[in-house]
């Protein structure tokens, strides 16, 4: 395939007067001479600190989201009725004993109920300390629903019967990190399933109507624009309205990310049609016509390599919209809905102003969401500017 | 110019034609016909509705004939009479309830807009012209943050801080006192201290966008040889940057009303959800869930409708700018 982009990129690269052999150059730029197009974007990837940085914590997103049972340290649908709305708990370093250790632990928590307002607050007791064990068992689960096992990131090891809340519980003892941790796995893969949706969406009709022009072009161009000038909110919300109320949790899902996605693909299809358009008048793929290949063979051979890094670049851009949008209409109730745990869902407890002032760790699911759609798009940034090496 | 926009509004008539038929699909959508909802919530009620009058309302409606055929009744009945329907849930015409709401909806976009035109551009003038400097640099990253936060997070973390800060509740566009009070001096001030949460959390998106394209247009601009040879003739830096290049990089500005305006109205049905705004949102998202489809067709319709006379507006003012688009559009 990179032969292919290279014999693609050929008519871009700038002529250079004398044709140089390779051995003539200094040595870093001979290698630029010779590198690969996939070289040079990475290359131009790499230098590009702050995208590496964002592709760094999407990665570990979705590690946290294929592994949840395993990072998560308590089951999230366990309700522990004695421990409601507990705040984070800090990790300390200072033992019962008041001495200081390596090991992190929690300190106990005890309860009491204030006089005027009868409500629960709860304050760490100094004088009971477990340790965080890594590796340490905890609660059964089953990994990806196959593997059984009882060994968890974290844990409290053989006190895991005691409170342990880093990020707080909610309004049922739910322990709030166990729950944010599964949402990622709806979140994010909401994401992915969505855009890939919407790309084959937009390939196909994007394709069509760069290739074939006409009135195919024409048609799918007004639907574009008619879809683009539609307010895209109020019809998700009710489209997702309009899901049965009897659908199995799954179902819901997929609906869902159907919906996201049949608004979705506009801008991918433009994307693809602009690509199309320009590389039809190329000299490579007249060459390769002359030459007697067929439509596909020239398609995918040929001008989908051409273009294949901008539009991952797109892509990459698209799964925050994804991701935000499904957040947005779980939050407002339209969307995905318990027992389903997504961080949409989640935030359905933040709604109301009066019990975030209190509580306001219920927001933390919204700031994961936070750092996933920052993330993403400092790495399509990056990748957007990677994918012309030959740009300035 | 006249046959330009002549042009554009006979494009703009199939769109809007295309809108209407997806708001009645929306209506359709949920099984079973509304009449049918209507008689199960009033026997609910304790009220039971006779067999003559479910008769007149199905003939009103057309609910024995063709979709086609109710479709056409439902178009006639906006066209001609205003009439949108019934609302279900509220239990008195569509029509009387949506208008105050849209034009809170139409007055809150369009706030937004202007604001955040107003802080764009000086932003993204001082951004271009010094480029890499320490203000440079917090607008650009404060730009990042603000297009990655959701604008109902920002809004909930905003009145969050409000309420256990300052103790004050931010929500909706009046305090209490004000709310059915007629309108008076203080009934505008009022609302000045509430409407800018929501101004400024909805442009929030919008301003850290145009800030980057305004900074990267006018960059572009900055190094063309007229604006060179324009300095080597003595022009003062403010003239020559806010006379010739500001001018050239306004483009994206004026193209982008027509999706700032849907951006706006959408992504303001969240805000306004949260904020607890009187904007067509929370009554959209009412009518959703307790399927009162009549009201949420004619918002959908009526929100859809405003999107496309905002693209009509700004593709108008870009031709009357821009001499190029209106000859190459003949």
């Amino acid at each position: 395939m990179n032969e292919n982009i290279a014999k693609a990129t050929v008519s871009t690269v700038p002529p250079t007067p004398a044709p140089l052999a390779p051995e003539d150059l200094p040595s870093s730029e001979a290698r630029i001479l010779v590198a690969s197009p996939r070289q040079l974007m990475w290359w131009r990837f790499r230098r590009h600190r702050i995208a590496v940085v964002g592709t760094i914590v999407v990665i570990l997103f979705y590690l946290v989201a294929i592994f949840c049972e395993f990072i998560a340290p308590a089951n999230p649908d366990t309700i522990d009725g004695a421990h409601k709305y507990v705040p984070p708990q800090q990790i300390s370093f200072i033992d019962a004993n008041g001495n200081f250790t390596f090991r992190p632990g929690v300190y106990g928590l005890s309860p009491h109920r204030d006089p005027v307002t009868l409500r629960l607050s709860y304050t760490s007791d100094p004088k009971q300390w477990y340790p965080i064990y890594f590796f340490s068992t905890g609660p059964d689960y089953k990994l990806w629903g196959l593997i059984p096992s009882n060994v968890h990131l974290i844990g409290l090891g053989p006190n895991s019967d005691q409170p342990f809340f880093l990020l707080g519980s909610d309004r049922l003892g739910r322990d709030m990190l166990s729950r944010i941790v599964y949402a990622a796995r709806i979140s994010l893969s909401i994401g992915l399933v969505g855009v890939t949706l919407s790309l084959i969406l937009g390939i196909i009709l994007g394709g069509i109507s760069g290739l074939y022009g006409g009135t195919a072009d024409i048609i799918i161009q007004r639907v574009i624009e008619f879809l683009r000038s539609m307010p895209t909110i109020p019809l998700w919300l009710a489209l997702a309205a309009a899901l049965p109320p009897q659908w199995s949790p799954l179902y819901v899902y997929f609906g869902i990310t159907c919906i996201l996605s049949l608004i979705g693909w506009t801008r991918l299809a433009r994307e693809v049609r602009g690509r199309f358009i320009a590389l039809r008048e190329e000299d490579f793929v007249l060459a390769a016509r002359l030459c007697g290949s067929s439509q596909m063979r020239i398609i995918w051979r040929h001008m989908v390599p051409s273009f294949l890094s901008h539009i991952i670049a797109v892509i990459t851009l698209a799964i925050p919209g994804m991701i935000l949008s499904e957040t947005a209409l779980s939050f407002l109730g339209l969307g995905l809905r318990p027992p389903v745990i997504s961080w949409g869902v989640l935030l359905q407890d933040a709604q109301n102003v009066q019990t975030v002032a209190i509580y306001p760790w219920l927001l933390l699911p919204g700031v994961a969401v936070v750092i996933v759609i920052l993330a993403f798009n400092f790495m399509g940034d990056g990748l957007r500017d990677a994918a012309d090496p030959y740009g300035r | 110019m006249l046959q330009y926009i002549l042009r554009r509004l006979l494009i703009a008539i199939p769109t809007i034609v295309a809108i209407s038929i997806l708001s009645f699909v929306l209506i359709q959508l949920p099984p079973g016909s509304f009449l049918d909802d209507y008689a199960a919530q009033l026997a609910q009620q304790g009220e039971e509705i006779s067999g003559q009058q479910l008769e007149a309302l199905k003939q009103a409606y057309g609910l024995d004939e063709p979709v086609y055929v109710q479709y056409y009744k439902w178009v006639k009945g906006i066209v001609t009479r205003g009439d949108f329907g019934l609302s279900l849930e509220w239990n008195v015409p569509v029509s009387q309830l949506i208008w105050e709401r849209m034009g809170w909806t139409l007055a809150l976009a369009i706030s937004t807009l202007l604001c955040t035109w107003l802080l764009a551009i000086p932003i993204g003038v001082y951004s271009a012209t010094h480029q890499y400097s320490k203000l440079d640099y917090l607008f650009t990253s404060l730009g990042f943050i603000g297009l990655g936060i959701p604008g109902f997070m920002l809004a909930l973390v905003l009145m969050w801080f409000a309420l256990s800060h300052f103790g004050i509740d931010v929500g909706g566009l009046f305090s209490q006192q004000y709310q059915n009070a007629p309108w008076s001096a203080g009934k505008v001030l009022d609302l000045l201290r509430h409407a800018w949460i929501p101004i400024l959390v909805g442009g929030s998106e919008g301003t850290a966008g145009l800030i980057r394209i305004m900074r990267a247009n006018l960059l572009d601009e900055l190094h063309k040889p007229y604006v060179i040879s324009a300095r080597a003739r003595g022009l003062s830096e403010r003239t020559l940057v806010w006379e010739y290049p500001v001018r050239v990089a306004l483009n994206p500005f004026v193209s982008g009303v027509g999706f700032a305006l849907p951006d706006l109205v959408s992504g303001g049905v969240i805000l306004s959800v949260v904020l607890s705004l009187p904007t067509a949102g929370p009554l959209l998202l009412n009518a959703l869930t307790a399927k009162d489809m009549y009201l949420a067709g004619a918002l959908v319709l009526l929100v859809g409708i405003l999107t496309i006379f905002g693209t009509l507006i700004s593709d108008i003012l870009l031709a009357w700018l821009d001499p190029r688009i209106r000859f190459s559009a003949r």
